[in-house]
């Protein structure tokens, strides 16, 4: 298994998620700069990191999504490349238009920190097959702007075809409909604020994460 | 040519700092106030044959950077 890190200016989850996805599952990971025009060959996986891209300048994600390297990640993501975005990643994944919806400040204007416990709503997919059985995972939470919108059509598609794939068992941010997470409609997508960056081993509190990179590596 | 893009979250789309600032400006003795909503004002100078080239160009800015159309509206005013 082959994988990237893209690196965003403002990026500081790219070692995080780094480590967490070779500690996981053995897999070489490359990290690739922002303005790069090509992306390794072969990869398996591409993750897009939680941070703070450009300063979160205009709006979360904004202008990460419009990076040199983001024509490389669309690509890749059409041609079913499996593509995960955690926390700024998913807001990155929403403005490139590659997962529907956005994330607004969060409904209590704070910025939440701390371990959350999810429901696995869709554990057919290639990212969450390896939960099996298991319906609650824990992961932590840290962002300030998590709110997942999207207008009642949109929330009601993505239910009605699977694409929700984690849900907050207690909402932390107002995201509408509790939705934690949203996979594309081709499954290759997936876009999630929690960070299964965070808890890839026990010591972390949970190694639930690291069940979502083993999932992706089975699937390769 | 100057251009002014004022862009608004959505109405439905819950605007947390007009909520709160609504909030702080009713503490202040302000009680009739409603409906606060913050946005953000981009302006800048752009080269254009007639206004409106302008508008058209300024439009597409929107559509592909200025605004997230998923959760906002924006306007466009033309200086000449």
């Amino acid at each position: 298994m082959k994988s990237a890190v893209i690196v965003f200016p403002g990026s500081n989850c790219d070692r995080d998620c780094a480590v967490a996805v070779e500690r996981s599952t053995g897999s070489a990971v490359e990290m690739v700069w922002h303005q790069e025009t090509k992306l390794p060959d072969g990869l398996d996986l591409i993750v897009l990191p939680g941070g703070f891209s450009y300063g979160d300048y205009l709006r979360c994600g904004a202008m990460a999504s419009l990076s040199p390297v983001m024509r490389e990640v669309i690509q890749a993501a059409t041609n079913g490349t499996a593509v995960v975005g955690i926390c700024n990643g998913f807001q990155i994944l929403c403005e490139a238009g590659l997962l529907p919806g956005a994330l607004l400040r969060n409904e209590g204007l704070k910025y939440v920190c701390r371990p959350i416990d999810l429901e696995v709503v869709n554990a057919q997919t290639r990212f969450t097959a390896g939960y099996q059985g298991r319906r609650e995972v824990t992961m932590t939470i840290g962002n300030g702007e998590g709110n997942f919108f999207a207008d009642e059509a949109t929330l009601d598609r993505l239910e009605g075809e699977g694409q929700v794939v984690f849900r907050y068992k207690d909402n932390p941010n107002g995201s509408s409909r509790g939705i934690a997470g949203v996979v594309n409609r081709q499954g290759n997508v997936l876009g999630l604020m929690p960070h299964p960056d965070r808890a890839f081993e026990t010591e972390l509190g949970s190694a639930d994460g690291a069940i979502l990179f083993q999932s992706v590596l089975a699937s390769a | 040519m100057k251009a002014k893009v004022h862009v608004f979250l959505k109405p439905g789309v819950l605007d947390v700092q007009g909520k709160a600032i609504e909030g702080a400006l009713h503490g202040l003795g302000w009680g009739g106030v409603e409906h606060v909503r913050v946005g953000k004002t981009i302006e800048f100078d752009l080269k254009a044959a007639g206004a409106d080239e302008a508008q058209a160009e300024v439009k597409t800015m929107c559509e592909k950077l200025l605004a997230n159309t998923v959760i906002e509206s924006y306007r466009v005013e033309i200086v000449a």
